[in-house]
């Protein structure tokens, strides 16, 4: 039993990356478009989702994760829980400093 | 553990010792190879994100410290260029799937043309970053070189900012936390553009080794692999474009 | 102490197997672009005993001047800089390469059954990321050195001192890198390079421990690397970045430098617990207690690693809500550490156990560690620490954990895999000897600073009041015999390569893939890829092994 490449023959079409590309695109356009409009404390978060959307259709598509083994997507997750784990914890001391001792 | 399974291989097989001249000799097949270094390449990725992972908590603790100062000084940054950067780099990612998906169907052509314009919208995206970075230097915007906190404390000094966003001047010790932003604009689009300056590097061998038919045999192992980097730096300006250069623009 | 399980062929009729990875090809040249993974771990095997051997005189430079209450010796400043560049010496270029870059390096490959790492040219690369980082180092050291301690700690290192930050900074960044390499190379190799039938639970725990501190290396030395770039660039461009003065807080490079340099003493540590279970097992012709927990407890140091940075913070000035979080975390990372040593004292129970050199260190191993390790739960809870920080107690706490724990681990290690790497076994009276010495000498170098610690004395200071003196005193008395204990094994090590006794493939009757070969092994480790069809630690399948004639080439 001989062990194919991970990508096991799964060729991802160009229509597939042309309809990816259509929705960074627009991705692109909506943000840009939502930061000239005062939305509060949504714009930030509006514009972090709109990010996290446009990295993990490239991390799926471009990068092939959605048709690579479960190794390479516990790797994936692992990054980015590690990197989430750096930025909230320090920030989590940050923010907390202003509520002052006990 | 998820990756149970072992790679198993005809020891019988392996006494021939056919396999293509591009495996190495301690691996058993070509496709424990491509697994090993395809797996490699993410690790390495892994590593990047922790290396940046550095910067962006930076950027946020000092965009939540001084919101103000960074929204005044991210009004410095042209969303013409930012945004138009953004499409070259983005459009590259799909060229280089494309290039990729070229290798994968072995038409030597479409991948040379592929990798071809990657490069050339990299180098697009790096053109247009000279033209911001000297824009920056111009206005003493560089942190450590003269930096000059005019333009945040007296807007009106500063006629694109005054016509587009009518900034209300900031109060001097404000203004002054506008060069941290500026590092960090430094710090991070410069760390990007590092990489990116690699990577074209490295672009520019693989079209050279494309034209000479390395990765169109079946072996496309590079192709991929380079491919998982250059979308990596591609998300790395997805995040810094809206972090940059969109904090908040409406008046 | 006379019964032995040593096991030589008879030394009249016995030689080294004249085709080896040592005598494959001669020449410098041969060495120094080898991508044997083996002849790499022995690189770094010299790399690394000449910077042990730095970072040990600066050593005794500390614990000469400290033999006074007066900064009389040299002068503060130059104290200064001999203790940060020990620290830096031994965590960068010692104790964080010692165990995966050399036994590592040399067994993983051979304990999976794998002909080499998955990277070979990325192995040779780290050790030459290794060697500039050295060079630079010891130029920085040479130039004068930096004075701020290991820890960089800002704004001192960006603002206030006029020595050597950068250049430091920057070798600490390459060694960094070596050790991402190895790191990523080793996580490639485990996940992809088994041999058939040699599952995840049937690998050696030394595999499993290197398997978490590699996961370390890679998501957390770039952390550092980013905090020395930032630090760089404060103190060349004045980005503000860590200056109050224009906005920067001084406490986030604290926060970048422990998010890595926490990890850093698991990565440190963990290759060392792997060393040990391989020991004890061995030594007590039984398997490893609690294989399963040995195994996930090693990544469980790992994951929760991660979380526990900010202890070394707790008077820095982060928030007390931050205090409280960390310092709860910091009680259950403490929890599979103690796993460990329990699994280790079940599987000695009922064993029948000999106490041959690299046992002798394995138990010294499991005393101090488990003292050094106890005192870190009494830093853990910041109520505590509060008291015992920046005391002589931190310094005693981490040298327990690092010396008494890690580096007598590697010398376990390099004990019991020496007849393995170099076909000769070393003279065990001596040995054995050198081990009690090492052990005796530690405890009265580092058992009195705990004492010091708890009595107020700080650390990284050259003066101190005089009522410290006598503990002073007996702490450098002591590292004179841990000094005496650490030479002793270059002599009777170097001794044996040309007359020690031939040892065989296996002179310890050790289970594991490279006991199953020759010493010195072959470059290609087997002339055919072995199946693994049994347990880790099988002792039952060793008995039926030797009824069978183990092969070696030449």
């Amino acid at each position: 039993m001989s062990e194919h490449s991970e990508h096991e023959h799964h060729i991802v079409s160009p229509k597939t990356y042309l309809a990816i590309l259509t929705a960074l695109l627009a991705g692109t356009a909506l943000t840009i478009a939502a930061s000239y409009v005062d939305m509060g404390p949504l714009n930030p978060i509006i514009a972090l989702a709109i990010a996290c959307t446009k990295a993990v259709l490239v991390i799926l598509f471009f990068m092939h994760v959605k048709y690579s083994t479960k190794l390479t997507k516990l790797t994936v997750g692992a990054g980015v829980f590690t990197f989430l784990i750096l930025v909230g914890m320090t920030l989590a001391d940050y923010f907390t400093r202003a509520w002052g001792r006990w | 553990m998820s990756d149970s399974t072992v790679i198993t291989y005809d020891a019988q097989a392996g006494e021939e010792h056919e396999h293509p001249s591009y495996q190495r000799h301690h691996f058993e097949t070509i496709g424990q190879q491509n697994d090993a270094t395809n797996f490699a390449m993410w690790l390495f990725l892994l590593t990047e994100i922790m290396f940046f992972g550095g910067l962006f908590t930076a950027y946020l603790i000092y965009r939540n410290w001084y919101y103000p100062a960074f929204v005044a000084a991210s009004h410095q940054l042209d969303i013409f260029w930012g945004g138009l950067n953004t499409l070259l780099l983005i459009t590259s990612s799909f060229t280089m799937a494309m290039g990729v998906w070229s290798a994968e169907m072995r038409k030597q052509g479409a991948l040379v043309l592929c990798l071809t314009l990657t490069f050339v919208l990299g180098l697009g995206f790096l053109g247009i970053k000279t033209i911001e970075y000297r824009e920056k230097f111009e206005k003493h915007h560089v942190p450590g070189l003269h930096y000059s906190v005019q333009s945040f404390t007296n807007p009106a000094s500063d006629p694109e900012i005054e016509r587009e966003y009518r900034d209300k001047p900031l109060p001097p010790d404000m203004a002054t936390h506008t060069e941290l932003y500026f590092f960090l604009y430094f710090a991070m689009t410069g760390m990007h553009a590092l990489h990116m300056i690699i990577g074209i590097c490295i672009l520019g061998f693989m079209i050279v080794r494309a034209r000479a038919g390395a990765y169109t045999g079946g072996h496309l192992a590079f192709v991929e692999n380079f491919g998982l980097y250059w979308h990596f730096v591609d998300i790395v300006w997805i995040f810094l474009f809206p972090l940059l250069y969109l904090i908040s623009r409406h008046q | 102490m006379s019964e032995t399980i040593v096991s030589l062929p008879d030394q009249e009729t016995a030689s080294i197997p004249k085709m080896n990875y040592l005598s494959k090809e001669n020449g410098l040249l041969s060495w120094l672009l080898t991508s044997d993974h083996k002849r790499i771990a022995i690189l770094y095997l010299i790399s690394i005993s000449f910077f042990f051997f730095i970072g040990g005189s600066l050593a005794a430079l500390i614990r000469l001047e400290l033999l006074t209450p007066q900064s009389d010796l040299m002068a503060t400043d130059t104290y200064n800089k001999v203790f940060s560049m020990h620290g830096i010496v031994m965590v960068f270029f010692f104790l964080v390469p010692s165990v995966p870059a050399t036994l590592g390096n040399f067994f993983l490959p051979m304990m999976l059954g794998a002909k080499d790492l998955a990277l070979p040219k990325v192995n040779l690369l780290s050790w030459y990321l290794y060697m500039v980082a050295g060079v630079l180092a010891l130029y920085s050291m040479a130039a004068g050195g930096v004075d701020t301690g290991w820890t960089f700690t800002t704004p001192l290192s960006t603002h206030y001192v006029n020595t050597h930050v950068i250049t430091t900074g920057m070798a600490i960044f390459v060694a960094g890198f070596s050790s991402i390499f190895t790191g990523l190379n080793f996580i490639v190799t485990i996940h992809k390079m088994r041999a058939p039938g040699m599952t995840w639970f049937r690998m050696p725990l030394f595999i499993w421990a290197h398997y978490a501190a590699s996961i370390l290396m890679v998501l957390g030395t770039p952390v550092l690397a980013i905090a020395l770039v930032l630090v760089v660039l404060e103190r060349t461009v004045g980005i503000g970045v860590f200056d109050p003065a224009k906005g920067g807080d001084p406490l986030l490079f604290q926060h970048l430098f422990w998010f890595y340099s926490h990890p850093a003493v698991y990565i440190m540590i963990l290759p060392g617990m792997g060393v040990i279970s391989e020991v004890i097992s061995t030594f007590s012709r039984k398997r490893v207690f609690g294989y399963t927990a040995v195994a996930f407890s090693s990544v469980a140091i790992a994951v929760f690693g991660f979380f526990v940075w900010a202890h070394h913070m707790f008077i820095m000035g982060i928030s007390s809500y931050s205090v409280l979080v960390f310092s709860l975390l910091t009680m259950l990372v403490a929890v599979p550490s103690a796993i460990k040593i329990f699994n280790w004292a079940f599987t000695l129970y009922k064993g029948s156990i000999t106490f041959e050199t690299p046992m002798l260190y394995a138990f010294g191993f499991m005393g101090l560690f488990t003292i050094g390790g106890m005192t870190g739960v009494f830093l853990g809870t910041s109520g505590t620490d509060i008291h015992l920080t920046e005391t002589y107690f931190i310094v005693a706490h981490f040298h327990f954990v690092m010396v008494g724990g890690m580096l007598m681990a590697f010398l376990a290690g390099l004990h019991f895999w020496w007849p393995k790497m170099t076909g000769r076994m070393y003279p065990e009276k001596i040995s054995q000897l050198a081990a009690l010495i090492t052990f005796i000498g530690f405890n009265f170098t580092f058992f009195p600073q705990f004492i010091l610690g708890t009595l107020g004395m700080p650390r990284r200071y050259a003066s101190y009041p005089a009522e410290f003196q006598v503990l002073n005193v007996l702490s450098t008395a002591g590292a004179s015999i841990l000094g005496v204990g650490y030479l002793l094994p270059v002599f009777y090590l170097l001794w044996s390569l040309k007359y020690g006794a031939i040892a065989g493939e296996n002179p310890w009757q050790a289970t594991g893939l490279e006991w199953q070969t020759q010493s010195p092994p072959l470059t290609e480790n087997f002339t055919e890829i072995p199946v693994m069809d049994h347990e880790a630690y099988d002792y039952e399948w060793l008995e039926r092994q030797k009824e069978k004639e183990v092969p070696s080439v030449g």
